[in-house]
């Protein structure tokens, strides 16, 4: 917090939204897989080809388990024993093998290739999708979702959708298909056997079910003390120098060594559970493996008839060691699927909030009024191309089909305005403004009582429950919002700036303005000086909002910044506050000469800035309590006289 | 880098020491078993020996639960070290930044020294629970299973000779293409959160300018370059399955020749060579060599992608505070008197100019003394030399008579109470948050300094009075009330400095008064020091400071200021004239 007394411009935080971490794992919705799965539609012939390369590689890998039945079977025990041993045949299979091999590995090749360029293709899909529909969506979504919340979109949901895109879905596609062909390969030695398997089957997902449950149990509580822990290692840290001041080390030591036990804990299960899951499946492969050993063993010793998919015959000895082999083949991918498991439940649970952002109601525009550019003919208002300086509001009406112009002068009337940031708490009660062109219109009051929340109603961040706003007449609901916007100039005392070089950062509003225009309005806001002071001058690169820069020289930009887009309107929202009484003396000058001309509404709490006002509106909990010059209200003795002589405090 | 991070090992050393040794138990199974599966075949199967089938199989499965055992007993330990190993990291981390002096502090930004005790131990750890777990098991598969493969055929494990170098270059060149593509991408990412972050900070001014379109081409623009880098990267890696799956057939289709020759010369018969199944072996090995060679490739990968993490960790390991206790570790503060010898300082070594400028300055015990000076002009730095917030780059500070450099610091600072301008309060209760001041203090004497403050009166007006929970950041009180309650907390100390930088100003000057009347006649003995935008803070005090760019202009009382000083008679005259008009 600054020194200023700072006002509250967020309505209070809505309720509803789970903490992060409290996600529900292993939950699939239908809706959310078939959406992500129009991202991949663009794809489909990729797709298509990625399947056809996965099942050839698939193939390969199942014909070499399957190869070393044929391996034993036809080419090594008939020859074992015989004179002159022929290997033409087994050359042949081995060559036949090597060209389906290297058509495998191929096949691997092209697929994960493929796979890169389309799971890369859908996420930077959804990562621009995301990007510009936040951009259209109301002011009220960034006051109720914390900053960081919405950064996790971009980085932790759009890292696990990335994860199942290009790890977990080519993984369990190859080994779905590895699965089936493999299960059919069982199936054609011995039925008996693969019932076997599939009894096993049931009980290695059972166990894999519980210990990925338990895992699951703990990672959530490990994500509920991590959060815990993050919370409190940022107030401490933003607190730190408070920390030094008053000795009180010790003591922020032992609440963290508490949390970050309680994290180790948890960490330290989740972990276990999910480390143990692989040998214990590893266990049950070999465990199925001695099993069918033994039932094959007996089926084949006492010729028990043998159900295979075609025939019916006796288990051959070689079948059996090929089942053996096979069923190897079969634990490896089913183990690798469960492990996909957690990713893809991941990546579900995060495409599911970047769907949520996708879905928020963006800003609604019904506007149609537009802002032209215009020039006289005949004393007429005509609508041109060219930048004449001079500007109009085109306003076609759809009853009679015609088009009339307005000159954009920036009158602003407030005829009775009510507004709450939920229908339920009105925070703004009758309120009636006029402002007339060039006129400085000045706002004061506590904390709360509402003086940010009518200049965000001008530019229609948000929108009035009651009454009316009209801009040279015209309610601005009627007009189209960026028009209105950019009709109306801002500088905020939270001074955002952009990473780019100080002149990108002034041509901001305007980017078809000239070095020249950019460096006049830094001479106007008195930032020129400091500004050639930098290692580069104008083109110092600004990383960091600006972070080099002290508040009150952003504060210098950012007004310059709205000097430059030269707007009708502008709203000082605290603008000077971080620079000191005699710096704002200095900038006053400039401050003026680009007020001049313009209607300018001022909110400041430091008195002497808003004293020159033409108007001065003294609010208190949502209402106008008094309005006029500063010598009026000084003559009426009321709450401005109370306020000005310091009898009064200002929150 | 290794040694300081070896150093927070402490108590994960036995589970960190006992993981190796359970995998290396699990791996030298897990090799073993395919030669008993072998001979279960060869023994049992083939002949047709049901007792064989039952002898091979209990061998089997107790190889196999004791392989279940190891592997799962590695698996808690490992997870049981690492978590430990990242607690004492965050722990280290924690303790060392509590250490940090103001200097040090500033070199860090409160957001980086949160990613880093976080995200990056979280990296640091799964890194290091990867390195008990597989940095291990990875070479002693190979060796194990090549073991394995040579004793069941020496000739058919040349095979192996010849596959794993092939394979291990392959990997390496892939890494050495990949490794740059995937540094670049990750740069191109740290880009793209940039673009994000400001413009969820900046949405106001994105809106109000109308530049949404502008934003999202900047955004395009990265998100392009990352598509392109994060492409080109994975096309590059996914050469690594083909690479392997080619050793592999190779492999497997070699020893299918040559084996089938040595068992057909041999008669398959156990003892004389290489059998049936000791071929079923031999392709098992070659899946653990091969394997186990991929995963080094991939664990060198992941261990470098951490470094990053990790040297971030380590910078805040190895960050040492500039300002320790003073050799003569003073705990005795005599009186309030302060003394700045010729004193100059500057933030950074290669900064151009001096924040303060040769000061020379005397303040007696007990005397109230007001700074005013324009914006940059070091009045905060001149009293944060005063705790010893930072150190003089030349000259002393005396305070009680000694150099504040003799002193134990958490004397020193007990007795010289600041107020901050950037203040913070903890989520915690008004109680607890007085109690900053000094934890034993009685509800009375807590409930008095809030009086001195000019705080109670607004505390009773709370429901919960003086157990109101303060929110984060104090969010829930007002700037003015913030103020007074950080006031409140600092006389608590009952120091014999105390310093209040800019610590009203959101406060009304008729409680301001209030709150520097309770200073003279509550703690005359305290030397008050009150840095002030507002003059009429400053006037009534014995003498005020003027200062400018780091340098003492003028030092007076009020009269003699305003008579001499045309600085001090422009402020003035400035922020009082309207007043006065008035009244």
């Amino acid at each position: 917090m600054s020194d200023n007394v700072k006002e509250t411009k967020q309505p209070p935080r809505m309720p509803g939204r789970p903490p992060r971490g409290a996600r529900v794992p292993m939950k699939f919705d239908k809706a959310t897989i078939k959406r992500m799965l129009s991202y991949m539609k663009p794809f489909t012939p990729h797709l298509i080809l990625v399947v056809i390369f996965i099942l050839i590689n698939a193939a390969a890998s199942v014909s070499s388990s399957l190869f070393l039945k044929t391996l034993i079977d036809e080419y090594i025990l008939p020859l074992v024993g015989t004179e002159n041993p022929d290997y033409s045949g087994l050359l042949g299979a081995i060559c036949r093998m090597a060209v389906l091999f290297v058509a495998g590995a191929l096949s691997a090749l092209f697929y994960s290739r493929i796979m890169a360029t389309v799971s890369q293709g859908v996420l930077k899909k959804i990562r621009n999708e995301m990007f510009t529909h936040m951009q259209s969506l109301p002011i009220n979504y960034f006051d109720t979702h914390t900053h960081g919340d919405i950064m996790s979109f971009y980085t932790n949901d759009a890292d696990a959708m990335q994860q199942m895109l290009s790890q977990s879905i080519p993984q369990v596609i190859s080994s779905g298909v590895s699965i089936i062909a493999v299960f059919c390969s069982m199936l054609s030695l011995s039925v008996w056997l693969t019932l076997t398997v599939v009894v096993f089957l049931v009980v290695i997902m059972t166990v894999t079910a519980v210990i990925a449950g338990r895992s699951g149990k703990y990672f959530m509580a490990q994500q509920h003390s991590t959060a815990d822990m993050n919370g409190y290692i940022e107030e401490m840290i933003n607190g730190q120098r408070v920390v030094k001041i008053f000795c009180h080390e010790e003591k922020a030591k032992e609440k963290f060594d508490v949390k970050n036990v309680d994290l180790c804990e948890n960490t330290c299960k989740a972990n276990a559970y999910a480390n143990i899951l692989m040998p214990i499946n590893n266990a049950l492969g070999y465990f199925l493996y001695v099993i069918l050993a033994m039932i094959g063993g007996v089926l084949a010793i006492n010729k028990i008839p043998n159900a295979a998919c075609f025939t019916v015959n006796v288990l051959s000895l070689g079948s059996i060691a090929s089942f053996l082999q096979l069923s190897r083949s079969f634990t490896g991918p089913i183990g690798q699927v469960s492990q996909q498991l957690n990713a893809v439940a991941m990546a579900m649970a995060g495409a599911e909030r970047i769907f949520s952002l996708l879905d928020e109601k963006p800003e609604t525009d019904d506007g149609y009024v537009t802002l032209v550019n215009a020039k006289r003919v005949n004393g007429e208002l005509t609508e041109t191309e060219e930048r004449t300086g001079l500007w109009a509001w085109k306003h076609p009406h759809t009853a009679d089909g015609t088009v009339t112009y307005t000159e954009l002068k920036g009158n602003v009337i407030l005829d009775d305005v009510d507004f709450g940031y939920v229908p339920e708490k009105i925070v703004l009660h009758n309120i009636d403004i006029y402002a007339e062109p060039g006129q400085k219109v000045a706002f004061v009051g506590a904390t709360g009582a509402g003086k940010t929340t009518i200049t965000n109603l001008i530019n229609r961040f948000y929108d009035i429950a009651d009454g009316k706003i009209r801009y040279d007449g015209i309610n601005i609901n009627k007009i189209k919002k960026d028009d209105l916007r950019r009709s109306l100039g801002v500088v905020l005392q939270d001074v955002n700036l952009f990473t780019g070089t100080v002149m990108d950062n002034l041509r901001y509003g305007k980017p078809s303005a000239t070095d020249e225009e950019c460096i006049a309005a830094a001479k106007l806001a008195n930032a020129d000086g400091f500004i050639r002071m930098l290692p580069e001058g104008y083109n110092t690169v600004l990383t960091g909002g600006g972070s080099g820069l002290s508040q009150g020289q952003r504060q210098l930009i950012s007004i310059a910044r709205a000097a430059v887009a030269d707007p009708p309107v502008m709203i000082l929202d605290e603008a000077t506050s971080s620079i000191d009484t005699r710096t704002e003396a200095i900038v006053q000058a400039g401050m003026d000469a680009l007020m001049k001309g313009r209607t300018v509404f001022v909110i400041a709490h430091r008195l002497s800035t808003v004293k020159n006002s033409d108007v001065i509106m003294v609010l208190e909990q949502g209402r106008i309590i008094e309005r006029g010059s500063h010598e009026k209200l000084i003559s009426e003795k009321g709450q401005y006289y109370r306020l000005y002589t310091g009898a009064f405090e200002l929150e | 880098m290794i040694k300081t991070l070896a150093k927070c090992i402490r108590d994960a050393k036995d589970p960190a020491i006992l993981t190796p040794i359970f995998v290396l138990c699990e791996s030298l199974i897990e090799v073993s078993i395919p030669s008993v599966m072998a001979d279960l075949v060869d023994l049992g199967i083939t002949p047709g020996d049901m007792n064989a089938v039952i002898k091979y199989g209990i061998i089997l499965l107790i190889q196999t639960l004791l392989a279940c055992f190891f592997g799962a007993t590695a698996g808690y330990t490992a997870s049981r070290a690492s978590s430990r190993f990242a607690r004492n990291l965050r722990a280290d981390m924690y303790y060392n930044i509590q250490n940090y002096s103001f200097s040090n502090i500033d070199k860090f930004s409160p957001a980086s020294l949160v990613t880093r005790l976080t995200t990056d131990v979280q990296r640091v750890q799964m890194s290091f629970q990867m390195i008990t777990r597989i940095v291990f098991r990875a070479p002693a598969m190979l060796i194990f299973a090549f073991v394995f493969a040579f004793r069941t055929d020496h000739k058919l494990s040349t095979i192996f000779i010849c596959v794993i170098p092939f394979l291990a270059i392959v990997l390496a060149i892939i890494i050495k293409i990949a490794f740059p593509i995937f540094s670049k991408t990750f740069k191109a990412y740290d880009d793209l959160n940039e673009v994000v972050e400001e413009n969820v900070h900046g949405i106001r001014v994105v809106k109000s300018f109308v530049q949404e379109k502008f934003e999202i081409s900047k955004f395009k623009k990265v998100s392009d370059r990352i598509f392109s880098l994060f492409t080109k990267a994975e096309k590059t890696v996914a050469f690594n399955a083909p690479a392997m799956q080619v050793s592999v057939y190779t492999c497997v289709l070699l020893i299918s020749w040559f084996g089938a020759h040595s068992i057909v010369a041999n008669g398959n018969i156990e003892g004389m060579g290489l059998t049936t199944g000791g071929l079923m072996s031999m392709f098992t090995y070659t899946m653990q060599i091969l394997m186990s060679l991929m995963m080094l490739s991939m664990i060198f990968v992941m261990l470098t992608m951490s470094k990053a993490s990790a040297d971030r960790v380590v910078e805040v390991l190895n960050e040492k505070s500039d300002i320790n206790d003073g050799e003569r570790d003073l705990t005795e503060v005599k009186d309030g008197s302060i003394e700045f010898k010729n004193v100059s300082f500057k933030y950074f070594q290669s900064a151009e100019s001096n924040a303060l400028d040769h000061i020379d300055l005397r303040i007696n015990s007990g005397e109230t003394i007001g700074i005013i000076g324009g914006t940059g002009s070091s009045k905060s730095t001149l009293v944060s030399m005063i705790p010893r917030l930072y150190d003089v780059s030349d000259g002393a500070v005396l305070v009680g008579g000694e150099d504040v450099r003799d002193y134990n610091i958490e004397a020193l600072r007990n007795n010289v109470a600041m107020v901050l301008q950037k203040n913070v309060l903890f989520s915690g209760t008004i109680y607890e948050n007085i109690r900053w001041g000094d934890e034993h203090a009685t509800d009375e004497e807590v409930q008095h300094v809030c009086k001195l403050a000019c705080a109670d009166d607004f505390i009773q007006s709370f429901p919960d009075k003086y157990e109101t929970y303060i929110e984060q950041g104090g969010t829930n009180v007002s700037g003015g009330q913030k103020q007074r309650l950080c006031i409140a907390r600092a006389l608590l100390k009952k120091p014999k400095i105390l310093i209040l930088d800019d610590s009203t100003s959101a406060v009304d000057t008729k409680t301001d008064a209030m709150i520097r009347k309770a200073f003279r006649e509550e703690i005359p003995d305290t030397t008050k020091i009150i840095i002030a935008q507002r003059v009429s803070s400053v006037c009534d005090a014995d003498k005020i400071i003027i200062l400018d760019n780091g340098k003492i202009v003028d030092f007076g009382s009020h009269d003699e200021l305003y008579a001499k000083s045309g600085i001090y008679r422009e402020i003035y005259d400035s922020q009082t004239k309207g007043a006065e008009e008035d009244e």
